[in-house]
């Protein structure tokens, strides 16, 4: 009962904030393919893959009061930062206790750009391909990223060390 | 005549109630619908639950996707051939991919992908790309024919006009199933004027765009969207038929893996309360399979999973009320305690359930939206955004509505309510 939203609200408050929906999105994306319990659906969209039913979960969390989001003006664009408030920490105290390993899953992740974690988790989409056809892929659905050769060898050590720390591997 | 081009030596059509007649001339197009893999979609209702309120809700995933690729048809043959911004050599890949982009939905779609966390759109990828009838008559198209539908399915294929005419805020897709489903549960709301979209729409770039003079044809169809979803797809009653459908194989999968002995051994679902679907198990099941399951499963020795399907198949479903989970998510907490101490297990019968909406959004430069706008295309050629130049369209956008709802099983809590002080409470706190 309501599990899936007191997960995302310890998700962010083990967290400590989330910088920018996207990454919001990224994050739990690849946590949920390195089989952490997340039940988001996700499908691919303009930015990598994307779940409806998690940005649905997220403005539920905020008009329940146990998500805080915070916009901010960058100048060329807005972002939206989001912190767990008081009721949301009791709330978040609803669902099971979170697997152990999560926590160092989630610091890895928080420290990584948007835009890499983008590429990570559209790599992560196409997973079930070889390597040269998942890198293909990406440049297919991110051909104006230009993501270089370099970046594309980050993250595929990046998802290795996630599999790693998680137990996926 | 190579395959990809041979013409079927008399045109071939179906009749139906939404479009009049769905024309077929491609032999590609005909032997894909004869297919084992598309035969199918004859057994899957396209809106799982909704018959049990809407009695006329009757219809199949085949006639949509025959729906969805008569209109794909009609846009590239009356309206895109012959234009500049058209490749002709996509039509028949179009064409495939609107007839087959529900390829991979299973028995009573969604319900079922929940419990056993499914992704219809992986099983439409893996049924055109593996060892089945479809991927064969494809094939004989190219080799590469059934990964490229794959991709404008999936949304990965380089053209992305193609993909838009399939999947967009103002595809060929919703055109179909807001029309079929309107009809079919016989309700006043859902019709918009299909013939003037289809002659404004124009191919653009990387996405179909409107011509600025069908912007009011396009502001009726967003407003019959927003209806239909409200007033059908997630009407309460019929979310209650899911919620117990959903129950229902729910214990089925914990009494199999508990080691309970079923009186008919549950050999159809075994791949998938084990987690080890192959394809053909997939195939295999459809909505006849479950509801045989459910006639048997009535007779069962296991009290909640007998109670679950005679409730499904008889329609004595849950009652509902309305929900804060801002303010009563305690309130859970303690009719969960309240169930289990009057025997009821709450895991089966105390539900919550939300339905939400996003009738139409765009994408705000700056912000991280994530859905392709609908575009007007002015008469000078330039592009703008549906909700600058739509008061009514404005009005809605961006705008979610969400309604919470919790289920439980009424008819049993008042029938012994005067002899359980324990019934009568739960209700008291479910009913104020």
């Amino acid at each position: 009962m309501l599990q899936e939203h007191a997960r995302i609200v310890q998700f962010i408050a083990m967290a400590n904030e989330v910088n920018g929906r996207k990454k919001l999105q990224k994050m739990i994306y690849i946590a949920k393919k390195m089989d952490f319990p997340f039940a988001e659906k996700y499908e691919l969209h303009m930015y990598g893959p994307y779940s409806e039913e998690l940005t649905l979960r997220v403005e539920e969390l905020c008009e329940m009061g146990f998500l805080d989001e915070r916009c901010e003006d960058k100048g060329s664009y807005v972002q939206y930062s989001y912190n767990v408030t008081e009721e949301g920490e009791r709330f978040g105290e609803m669902a099971e206790t979170p697997h152990e390993k999560l926590g160092d899953c989630i610091s890895r992740l928080s420290g990584k750009s948007s835009r890499f974690l983008e590429l990570v988790s559209t790599l992560l989409y196409f997973d079930y391909l070889p390597k040269d056809e998942q890198i293909a892929k990406v440049h297919i659905v991110k051909n104006k990223l230009n993501f270089t050769e370099d970046e594309m060898n980050e993250a595929f050590a990046f998802i290795a060390e996630l599999q790693t720390c998680s137990g996926v591997a | 005549m190579d395959y990809k081009h041979e013409k079927l030596f008399e045109e071939k059509v179906f009749k139906d109630p939404v479009h009049r007649y769905i024309h077929v001339r491609d032999k590609v197009i005909w032997d894909v619908i004869g297919t084992r893999e598309f035969q199918r979609l004859r057994r899957i209702r396209q809106l799982g639950t909704t018959y049990l309120v809407f009695h006329g809700a009757e219809h199949s995933r085949f006639q949509h996707s025959l729906g969805v690729y008569e209109i794909v048809r009609r846009i590239i043959d009356d309206g895109f051939s012959g234009r500049t911004e058209w490749n002709d050599e996509e039509r028949l890949l179009t064409l495939c991919a609107a007839l087959l982009h529900d390829l991979g939905h299973g028995p009573f779609s969604h319900a079922f992908e929940k419990v056993f966390t499914l992704d219809h759109e992986k099983f439409t990828q893996e049924i055109l790309t593996g060892d089945t009838e479809v991927n064969e008559v494809l094939r004989r198209v190219s080799p590469d024919f059934p990964e490229k539908i794959a991709d404008v399915i999936g949304k990965t294929y380089p053209d992305k006009l193609v993909v838009s005419l399939i999947s967009s805020q103002i595809d060929a897709d919703r055109m179909d199933y807001l029309q079929r489903d309107a009809y079919y549960t016989g309700v006043s709301y859902g019709h918009f004027d299909m013939e003037r979209i289809l002659r404004v729409m124009r191919p653009a770039e990387e996405q179909v765009v409107i011509k600025f003079s069908g912007m009011h044809a396009v502001e009726d169809y967003i407003m019959s969207r927003y209806q239909m979803y409200w007033q059908v797809y997630f009407h309460p009653v019929s979310r209650s038929a899911e919620v117990i459908l959903m129950k229902i194989l729910h214990r089925a999968r914990h009494l199999h893996t508990s080691g309970y002995r079923f009186q008919h051994d549950p050999i159809p679902f075994k791949s998938f309360f084990e987690r080890t679907i192959e394809l053909e198990d997939y195939i295999s099941l459809d909505e006849s399979v479950l509801l045989t399951y459910f006639q048997w499963w009535r007779n069962e020795k296991d009290e909640i999973l007998s109670d679950l399907c005679d409730r499904f198949l008889n329609r004595r479903l849950f009652q509902y009320a309305e929900f804060d989970p801002a303010t009563e998510y305690r309130k859970i907490g303690e009719l969960e305690s309240l169930f289990k101490e009057a025997g009821i297990d709450p895991e089966y019968y105390l539900v919550t359930d939300s339905s939400s909406d996003l009738p139409y959004d765009f994408y705000r430069p700056g912000e991280e939206n994530e859905r392709v706008p609908i575009y007007l295309q002015t008469p000078n050629g330039e592009l703008r955004e549906l909700s600058r130049s739509s008061e009514i369209v404005d009005a809605i956008s961006g705008k979610r509505r969400t309604d919470h709802k919790i289920y439980f099983p009424e008819d049993r809590l008042a029938a012994n309510r005067d002899d359980n002080p324990l019934y009568d409470k739960i209700l008291r706190m479910l009913k104020g």
